[in-house]
């Protein structure tokens, strides 16, 4: 229920961006979020995007996935 | 010549017989073809001979980096060179549906014409027949192939045993993503083209070369190379165990994937070629399929293993899944 | 394999998933702690990573309900085929739904015999559809939860504003806290720890979870659909479960907020209205669902072609209730494998492309 994806904004225009994922590019509608730029990560499901992504929360988190993976290989728990 | 195809094209008379003469002649001139008798004449044949037939009717007929025609000849050729056999002529059936441009069917025969140019293959036969509006999608095309064994190649599942490896000489899903984005229906836009290629030249070296290595090899067409090797682990009654990190998928083809929940396991090829080989020529055979223009991207992709038939998978996340027969055509899903 | 897919790839890395298989194994108790994962996509997820065993012996997951093709009444398939095959009505929708089963047949069936059916890949593309042919009425079959249901509501708005007459919806779209609670409060079903899907907290918030949590006293972390996010939000469930606590917490905090998203929250309330609904193999759950506003009443197909959908009690030899509520696991179903395939199945959960059933069954190791 819940298939959706993070897309790059490539373009914007009267409540529609082009997004781009790994070289692939939809129109989708902008109905459900406000104020999205150029450059910006959206999640897209269904044709909409459903919200931005944070690059910085991103970054936390894929700092944690480090952290993580660092503490397992040098013995710590 | 008229601009479309008429009922009358395909009623033996006048209009068929420029409809070959004017028009196909001019795509397919060979000495055998040429005489336009009701059989070609092949002549003595020493060899092996291996025998194919397949039926095309892909919509669109043209679609980024291939068409119905090169379809055509490249199905017919690699069932043939997958069974370690050389084509030496095909047959070529077109089905017409009344209405259909001329100029439609003068690209698919471009097409046609080629690949079998590229794969060493004179078309030497053919028929033409024209259905009514309505009853056909516009062009069919049916094939037979006659091939000559190479060097007495025989694929031969009960020789699989654990230690020989899984080989795939590409990168899986461009065909089917590639007609799909063709289709315009799901307002895609992807720089996909269809992998459709001969792969005579790609496989048959390997055999004689490679002679007591290489034991089975299948085109992972429809269904894809998840549907194949299911094929291939039930007829060798093998177990099969491929590694998630090393499947070759290019990144345009995964975004598709990812936006319409498909998995490319499952998604059609027409120039990629799954080889089942000895585990100590594996390394040997990629390197030498790699320098070919359609194996660039060959890799191992898993290898046989003892245990009980079928086929399984060691994910990305370090786990093991089943690769099984998947029901139907995958569909664009939200879930 | 490609790896250059930008916060895709990243969640993927299977050195992390090792660390963090090994982080659960430590923390998990002498039991199995039994956790269910709500959303059907994580279902797949977890399946098709191969994460479950990776799990054995640590954590039991059960899945849930959300999976909207499983909980779909079968009288909505069957009056989706009678709009089609008795008003002449040509049917929009996702492709989750096509094989689905419903009292005798399917829409793939039907199909089959002549029933036409369109794949769309997005409900705005049945708008476009209907609108490209003007006398032709078109039905989209809005099935989801609350990651769908504002794309469902922005169809509806679209059609409205662009007067496009022949477009409706046949609804089916259920909420998920609700279902939620009737787990958390079945004893039999005894889950310790709720991984709560990912895209539905983004349009509902995180905080929509708290109510269980407290209430129940279950743990709920929100988490992602990639491998590394999946395990990760395990771990912090046992962890929660270790310090004793019961709290909302957010894995998913790249794309999920705790207040969610309120502009798609305040189409939800324009479009839909909530209300009883049945969920196959559950029953009527109150306030789960949300059907169409008065106001929306053109578009909404029950009304316009006076066709209600009816829920029915199921067929009883089919388990796919007690699977969906993770009293069950699917292979204790006496037709699992057997009776109930993928290619013949009998319920929802093996037919739906995220259904419970059908994941042990493709993914499973077998």
């Amino acid at each position: 229920m819940c298939l959706a994806v993070p897309a790059k904004i490539m373009e914007t225009g009267d409540g529609a961006a082009v997004v781009e994922l790994g070289g692939v590019r939809r129109e989708i509608s902008l109905m459900l979020i406000d104020d999205v730029s150029v450059g910006e990560w959206v999640i897209v499901h269904a044709g909409f995007a459903i919200e931005k992504l944070s690059e910085e929360e991103a970054e936390q988190t894929l700092a944690l996935f480090r952290e993580i993976a660092e503490a397992d290989s040098s013995g710590d728990s | 010549m008229h601009d479309r195809i008429l009922l009358s094209h395909g009623e033996g008379g006048k209009r068929t017989r420029d409809l070959i003469a004017k028009v196909i002649a001019r795509y397919f001139d060979n000495p055998v073809l040429s005489p336009f008798l009701d059989a070609g004449l092949l002549g003595r044949i020493e060899g092996e001979i291996a025998f194919t037939t397949d039926g095309y009717v892909v919509t669109p007929p043209f679609f980024p980096g291939g068409d119905i025609g090169r379809l055509a000849v490249c199905g017919t050729v690699n069932d043939l060179a997958v069974c370690g056999a050389k084509a030496v002529a095909m047959s070529c059936g077109l089905i017409l549906e009344e209405g259909l441009p001329l100029d439609t069917l003068e690209r698919a025969l471009a097409g046609m014409r080629d690949a079998a140019k590229e794969a060493g293959v004179p078309i030497a036969c053919g028929d033409t027949k024209v259905v009514e509006r309505g009853k056909g999608d516009g062009i069919f095309i049916t094939t037979a192939g006659v091939g000559v064994s190479v060097d007495g190649w025989r694929p031969a599942p009960p020789e699989i045993r654990p230690g020989d490896r899984i080989l795939l000489t590409g990168t899986m899903g461009d065909h089917q993503v590639a007609v799909l984005i063709a289709r315009q229906n799901l307002a895609i836009e992807a720089p996909v083209l269809s992998d459709v290629a001969p792969l005579s030249g790609l496989l048959l070296p390997l055999l004689p070369r490679f002679a007591g290595k290489v034991r089975f090899m299948r085109d992972p067409t429809r269904g894809g190379v998840g549907v194949t090797l299911n094929e291939m682990a039930s007829a060798a009654n093998a177990r099969f165990v491929l590694d998630e990190a090393r499947l070759p998928v290019r990144e345009s083809v995964r975004g598709v994937c990812e936006i319409l929940g498909f998995d490319p396991l499952y998604l059609a090829n027409e120039g990629k070629a799954v080889l089942i080989v000895a585990g100590d020529a594996a390394d040997a055979i990629v390197a030498v399929l790699r320098e070919h223009p359609y194996g660039r991207e060959a890799a191992v992709i898993g290898e046989v293993a003892p245990g009980a038939a079928g086929v399984r998978m060691r994910t990305l996340a370090g786990g093991v899944r089943a690769v099984d027969y998947p029901v139907g055509d995958q569909l664009p899903r939200i879930c | 394999m490609n790896r250059g897919m930008k916060y895709i790839d990243d969640f993927r890395d299977p050195a992390t998933a090792k660390a963090l298989v090994e982080r659960i194994r430590r923390d998990a108790g002498d039991a199995p702690v039994r956790l269910m994962e709500v959303c059907g996509t994580h279902t797949v997820a977890i399946a098709r990573g191969g994460i479950r065993p990776l799990l054995s012996g640590s954590v039991t997951m059960l899945s849930g309900p959300g999976c909207p093709v499983c909980v779909t009444p079968d009288g909505y398939i069957d009056a989706a085929i009678a709009l089609g095959t008795e008003r002449g009505v040509l049917l929009a929708s996702f492709g989750d739904m096509l094989r689905v089963p419903g009292k005798s047949s399917s829409l793939e069936k039907e199909k089959g015999a002549g029933l036409e059916v369109r794949v769309v890949y997005s409900p705005l593309d049945a708008v476009t559809l209907a609108a490209a042919m003007p006398d032709r009425e078109v039905v989209f079959l809005g099935v989801g939860f609350e990651t769908t249901a504002p794309a469902i509501g922005g169809a509806i708005k679209t059609a409205s504003v662009r007067e496009v007459g022949n477009f409706s919806v046949l609804s089916s779209v259920r909420t998920i806290p609700e279902a939620m609670g009737v787990l958390a409060a079945d004893p039999e079903v005894r889950i310790e720890g709720f991984l709560c899907p990912a895209h539905v907290s983004v349009v509902i918030g995180t905080d929509a979870y708290r109510p269980v949590a407290r209430r129940y006293g279950i743990p709920c972390v929100v988490a992602g659909f990639e491998p590394l996010d999946i395990l990760l939000g395990i771990s912090m469930l046992l962890r929660q479960k270790k310090e004793g606590v019961a709290r909302v917490e957010n894995e998913y905090s790249r794309v999920a907020t705790a207040t969610g998203n309120r502009k798609a929250q305040d189409l939800i309330r324009d479009v839909f209205v909530p209300c009883d609904t049945g969920w196959r193999g559950i029953g009527v759950i109150p306030g789960s669902g949300l059907r169409i506003a008065d106001r929306y009443a053109s578009f909404d197909a029950e009304v316009k072609f006076g066709a209600p959908v009816v829920f029915a009690p199921e067929r009883t030899a089919c388990r796919c209730g007690d699977v969906l509520k993770g009293k069950i696991l699917p292979v204790d179903c006496p037709l699992f494998g057997k009776a109930c395939v993928p290619e013949e199945p009998y319920g929802p959960c093996m037919v739906s492309s995220e259904g419970s059933c059908a994941a042990y069954y493709k993914y499973g190791v077998l």
